[in-house]
């Protein structure tokens, strides 16, 4: 990967779309909060969307899996799809070296 | 057949609803497969604008492939337009895009995302078709093959669920019908379309491999797509059965006619008029175009050697004046040389242009050069099929013919005139010294004719046949080597 390293005061955007109460949504949402406050606490925004609930963002965000979880700062963008559950992947993809 | 009823939805193609005798089954998906540059997505577009604008049928057409901007000009190129569509609610169009390079698959996932987009859209304007294009381009985004192929079970499955009519495409493979087998998820309707170069030549042909409950043609039919849009030339809709119409047409020199019982040809016949070089094959043809128009009957020149300015300036010559008809706009030339297209192209455009504009005459100039792009039998062959077409639209249709009169005629030449109802043979003739011409109807069906060789000039007033007989002294009419 040629983005260069983020320090530890980059800010991250982050929106994770979700079905409904699933399981997998469930599970994302849980890891996606984990991963967060413990990797980036202080400086994240993460946006949980409901694609049932707000059908149109599905198709504004270029959502195709579910559950996404769309990293748009720190550049270069970043899909993670999937319930999360690998948490390495799920590291690197923020760009966050996996432990 | 079954006892059930069978709706369909029209495609609003022109050939493939009546292949397909009413078009693609209704509320169910049907599977149209080719290689790239095949008309997949032309096709697909056309299916669903046509329901929109002609069916009262909306439609959403997801594209996993071309980028909004190329959608937008494939659009185009068809002559819709999709931001009006889309302003008028007939219209979704969402591009998917797959980005391999910004994924990262963590866990666990479903393809959610597509259901909700297509729900939506769906719901939205009330759409009652679906085209989606190609969906395959998921299994080269996203790695989890086992769960993309669940989900696209469950998605044909929400298709028919939901009672829309849809089109899948999927990219041609190798040992399978599609790269992906989705072939395996559509029971009801399989299309495939084939893109062959052949000599350099492009035809695309579109076959219905499957078609449950239906009775369907199982050739390989010429399929066109050009700015009026797609077309299918069903082979099967030519035949024999076309009504033997008893009224005559002048055909423009009316010393000819009264050599054709004083009446001139059948309407709806095919009449072939073949000659060496120079001979005047092209002025008779012109002549009967002339003389359709002048009784305000609508006529299609198909020049295949020469432009449309070109045959206006030598007919000019004789008198014959098509410029002023081509502006009125009853007389049309489709001008193409033939190594533009392959055969069954050709064939394409001449029905396309006989549906659209309805002519009662055409006139199809030379059909010997056809030969430069087919062989003899193919050539035959697709004859064959203009000449059914061109009568079961009651198009009265004169081919003209080169032959090279120092050579034997060979096979194609000699079936052609099989399949005409006239045949009329002009040649040179060199007498004491003179270049002169003469002409011979070697057969007329249906009608008594003339069988003598007569004498025929071409001057200022254009062609008219001789009245005196030929001098019955020269008994040897030397015929002049071809060009």
């Amino acid at each position: 990967m040629t983005d260069t390293a983020p320090t530890p005061s980059t800010r991250y955007v982050l929106c994770l779309f979700v079905t409904g109460a699933s399981p997998r949504s469930v599970r994302a949402i849980r890891a996606v909060r984990d991963i967060c406050d413990e990797r980036l606490a202080g400086r994240y925004d993460l946006e949980v969307v409901d694609i049932y609930r707000h059908p149109q963002r599905a198709r504004e965000d270029q959502v195709v899996g579910a559950p996404t979880l769309v990293k748009s700062l720190p550049l270069p963008v970043r899909r993670i799809i999937g319930d999360m559950s690998n948490g390495s992947r799920l590291a690197s993809g923020l760009g966050l070296i996996a432990r | 057949m079954t006892a059930n009823f069978l709706a369909k939805a029209p495609t609003g193609i022109s050939g493939l609803d009546e292949m397909t005798m009413g078009g693609l089954p209704k509320g169910r998906p049907t599977l149209l497969c080719g290689g790239p540059g095949s008309g997949k997505t032309l096709l697909s577009m056309s299916f669903i604008v046509n329901g929109a604008l002609r069916y009262g049928e909306p439609g959403v057409f997801m594209s996993f492939e071309e980028r909004p901007e190329d959608l937008r000009a494939n659009f185009t190129s068809l002559g819709f337009d999709v931001d009006d569509l889309t302003k008028r609610e007939l219209l979704v169009v969402d591009h998917v895009r797959l980005e391999r390079s910004e994924i990262e698959e963590s866990g666990e996932y479903d393809l959610e995302g597509i259901f909700v987009r297509l729900g939506y859209a769906v719901d939205t304007i009330g759409a009652k078709r679906v085209a989606i294009d190609t969906i395959e381009a998921l299994f080269a985004g996203l790695s989890n093959e086992a769960a993309l192929r669940s989900e696209l079970r469950r998605l044909f499955g929400w298709l028919k669920e939901r009672g829309l009519t849809a089109i899948i495409t999927g990219e041609r493979g190798a040992s399978h019908l599609t790269r992906y087998g989705l072939e395996e998820y559509v029971s009801d309707c399989v299309i495939v379309l084939d893109n062959r170069i052949v000599d350099q030549l492009s035809t695309r042909r579109l076959r219905i491999l499957k078609y449950r409950g239906s009775a369907h043609g199982a050739d390989e039919y010429p399929f066109l797509i050009d700015e009026r849009g797609a077309s299918v030339l069903p082979i099967s809709s030519a035949g024999l059965d076309h009504s033997a119409c008893p009224e005559r047409m002048s055909t423009g020199v009316a010393s000819l006619d009264s050599m054709l019982g004083g009446e001139g040809y059948f309407v709806g016949s095919s009449i072939l008029v073949s000659g060496a070089a120079g001979t005047g094959k092209s002025s008779l043809a012109a002549h009967f175009a002339e003389a359709g128009c002048g009784r305000g009957e609508k006529v299609v020149y198909v020049a295949l050697e020469e432009s449309a300015p070109q045959i206006i300036r030598n007919m000019a010559s004789i008198g014959v004046d098509l410029g002023r008809w081509a502006t009125s706009g009853l007389l049309r030339f489709n001008a193409a040389r033939p190594s533009y297209y392959g055969l069954e192209t050709h064939l394409a455009k001449i029905l396309r242009e006989v549906q659209c504009f309805q002519p009662k005459l055409a006139v199809i100039d030379p059909i010997s050069s056809f030969l430069s792009i087919g062989s003899g039998r193919e050539v035959h062959a697709m004859l064959l099929r203009l000449a059914d077409i061109l009568k079961a639209h009651n198009v009265t249709t004169v081919f003209t013919e080169l032959v090279a009169t120092n050579l034997r005629r060979d096979e194609a030449e000699a079936s052609v005139s099989s399949l005409m109802d006239t045949w009329i043979s002009l040649r040179r003739l060199e007498i004491a010294g003179d270049a002169r011409r003469a002409l011979c109807i070697v057969k007329s069906r249906g009608m008594a004719h003339s069988r003598r060789v007569r004498e025929f000039v071409l001057e200022d007033a254009g062609f008219t046949v001789v009245d005196e007989p030929l001098d019955p002294s020269i008994t040897t009419l030397r015929q002049e080597p071809g060009a």
